[in-house]
């Protein structure tokens, strides 16, 4: 697989992606209730470059949490699917290394947290549970780790109830990192906290990705949060992908209805993202300004991307 | 409809505190607002700062708990609200005052449909009304909040609807009496973006129609840019700013204000906001500034 140039927010440097982690062909998942089946996931194919953050985007019931799920194993794919992860096949039943080798962060801290273990406990449970650095060594290992995302270690013997919103989504991005994972998923990770709060944690999930050379599958359905964290954006409707796209690329010219629906709809405060959230609602864009020149180099893009760029497979 | 001259809603000094076991927890600290007729005013701030139990309070909901502790004076629509009896205040609720939740499908009744909720709403207002006439009444609103086939959905249980659709039963039932005052409590928060936004837009359209004042709690800065005509931002359970939404969007004034501004991710890029980790700096701030902001310490307007 050759290197790609990942297009980054401008005050980041661009850095040089390497070869695939995730492969997902031809995933399709049916819910079966009585006679009634839902095509909740139609044929999704994309890859996953090692150490990009790719978004999956949608509205509700579009499907993007189900091919998380499959993509950690929770949920098995309708047969035809295949996941292949760093070049192997998953089984449908997980081994151990497979499921440490990718984490998942949910929505909200309060149910995924065990209310009655305290944080250090929780952490401490993903180091025994994958065999992490020897016994003696796994305490320090749990305070470091929560002094990685931002916590003090006095904290370790404390329940979730005694932590704030955005600590306690900070100990459940700590637990993912205990596995020493590559992959995380984070389903919608900041959708429950407030905007002061999702900003600190945005900015030490991006920080942990440089650091820790990790890959991000980010599901939700916010455009604005994914503008600015995301080095690609997968956008499902029904199911099926719609577009898949470099950031970048997509905010400039955002093709499909669905994709222009979702930008449309986002809450704005500054006079410029207003006029960008009118034309995108206009369907078009107006003429003569930067946007239009930043257009016209897009067009060279697709060129150099095309290796990388997913098909919608039928 | 009301006179231009009398306040919907004004609350003047309000305080809050909840007794415990350890002392008295300070919740509101002097909050002043008002809402004028037919205006749609926004409460932002962050949860635990305590906009929610300030709709509670106008509803007369937390007065009945016995550990909390409220002082201050509330009019509504110039009547002494915190003098009332219980049993007068209650008579204004889901007439003259109504309030639609964060969560539409937890707020509707699982088990009795949609018509024979509205039925009780319909009620409220006139205790004699008729099947009939309450279904009538129901189908004409929900037509306004362009559900289409409203008898399907006056027979439909919640649980049969989609979430947009609660959603907007719940609009409709709120305003089924032609309240004075709606309180909307984060309205589409549980909804995601695309419905949450058609949502919003109806319901914009629906009070301007009916001229019904809006007091919108949120934390949302972008919904309240688009909906509010005026905004007031609480921190900590003190008004910190307050103004005409476009002023406050283009010159925010509290050093809290500027942060939650600052901290919203741009739909035109720009990065994640550097957003420091120490929030006490902003009441610190709040209290050194105090006597420059005449406005954010509860100025009561003319009326």
């Amino acid at each position: 697989m050759r290197a790609m140039q990942a297009s980054c927010p401008p005050e980041q440097v661009p850095f040089v992606m390497g070869d695939l982690l995730l492969q997902l062909r031809n995933l399709s998942k049916t819910f079966r209730l009585g006679v009634h089946s839902v095509r909740a996931v139609d044929g999704v194919s994309v890859d996953v470059i090692r150490g990009e953050c790719l978004a999956i985007v949608g509205e509700s019931g579009s499907g993007k949490s189900t091919v998380a799920n499959m993509i950690l194993g929770i949920l098995p794919p309708d047969p035809g699917g295949e996941i292949r992860f760093k070049d192997e096949v998953l089984p449908v039943r997980r081994k151990h290394g497979h499921r440490r080798a990718m984490q998942l962060v949910q929505q909200n801290p309060l149910s995924s947290l065990n209310p009655k273990r305290s944080i250090g406990a929780s952490i401490r449970l993903a180091l025994d549970a994958h065999r992490i650095g020897p016994r003696s060594e796994r305490p320090a290992r749990v305070r470091a780790l929560l002094e990685e995302v931002g916590l003090s270690a006095e904290l370790a013997p404390r329940p979730p109830s005694a932590l704030s919103g955005g600590q306690r989504q900070r100990v459940a991005i700590a637990r993912a990192l205990a596995c020493e994972s590559e992959l995380v998923v984070l389903d919608e990770p900041t959708s429950a906290l407030d905007v002061l709060v999702q900003a600190r944690v945005l900015a030490l999930l991006s920080d942990l990705r440089a650091r820790r050379n990790l890959t991000y599958a980010f599901i939700t359905h916010d455009l604005s949060v994914v503008r600015n964290i995301a080095d690609r954006i997968m956008v499902m409707e029904k199911g099926r992908i719609v577009e898949t796209e470099e950031t970048g690329s997509l905010f400039r010219n955002p093709r499909h209805i669905c994709t222009r629906r979702l930008i449309g709809a986002v809450p704005v405060i500054e006079p410029e993202e207003i006029e960008f959230r009118e034309r995108v609602r206009a369907g078009w864009w107006s003429e003569g300004d930067e946007i239009e020149t930043e257009r016209k180099q897009s067009h060279v893009e697709p060129t150099q991307q095309e290796p990388v760029r997913n098909k919608m497979s039928d | 409809m009301m006179s231009g001259e009398t306040t919907t809603l004004d609350i003047r000094n309000l305080n809050l505190g909840f007794r415990g076991y350890t002392g008295t927890t300070e919740v509101l600290h002097g909050v002043s607002l008002n809402v004028a007729p037919e205006e749609k005013v926004a409460l932002v701030g962050e949860s635990g700062s305590g906009k929610t139990v300030i709709a509670r309070i106008v509803l007369g909901l937390l007065q009945s708990l016995p550990t909390s502790i409220i002082t201050g004076e509330i009019r509504f629509e110039g009547q002494d609200l915190s003098r009332m009896p219980p049993a007068d205040w209650r008579r204004f609720r889901g007439t003259r005052m109504s309030m639609i939740f964060q969560d539409p499908t937890s707020s509707l009744n699982p088990v009795y449909t949609i018509g024979v909720q509205f039925h009780e709403v319909h009620k409220r207002d006139d205790a004699g009304v008729s099947t009939a006439e309450s279904k009538d009444r129901a189908a004409a609103i929900l037509r306004e909040v362009s559900i289409e086939d409203p008898d399907r959905v006056l027979d439909s249980y919640p649980f049969q609807l989609s979430g947009g659709m609660n959603q907007r039963v719940m609009i409709a039932m709120a305003l089924a009496n032609e309240p004075a005052l709606l309180i909307a409590d984060e309205p589409g928060t549980a909804l995601d973006v695309t419905v949450q936004d058609q949502t919003l837009r109806l319901m914009h359209r629906l009070v301007n129609d009916h001229r019904t004042s809006v007091l919108f709690i949120s934390h949302n800065l972008g919904v309240v840019r688009e909906f509010a005509d005026r905004v007031y931002v609480i921190y900590k359970g003190r008004i910190v700013e307050d103004g005409p939404t476009a002023a406050v969007f283009r010159e925010p004034r509290h050093p809290y204000t500027r942060a939650l501004m600052a901290a919203a991710p741009r739909i035109t890029g720009g990065g994640i906001p550097d957003i420091a980790d120490d929030q006490e700096a902003f009441l610190a701030d709040h209290e050194s500034h105090a006597g420059e902001l005449p406005a954010g310490t509860g100025a009561v307007r003319d009326g």
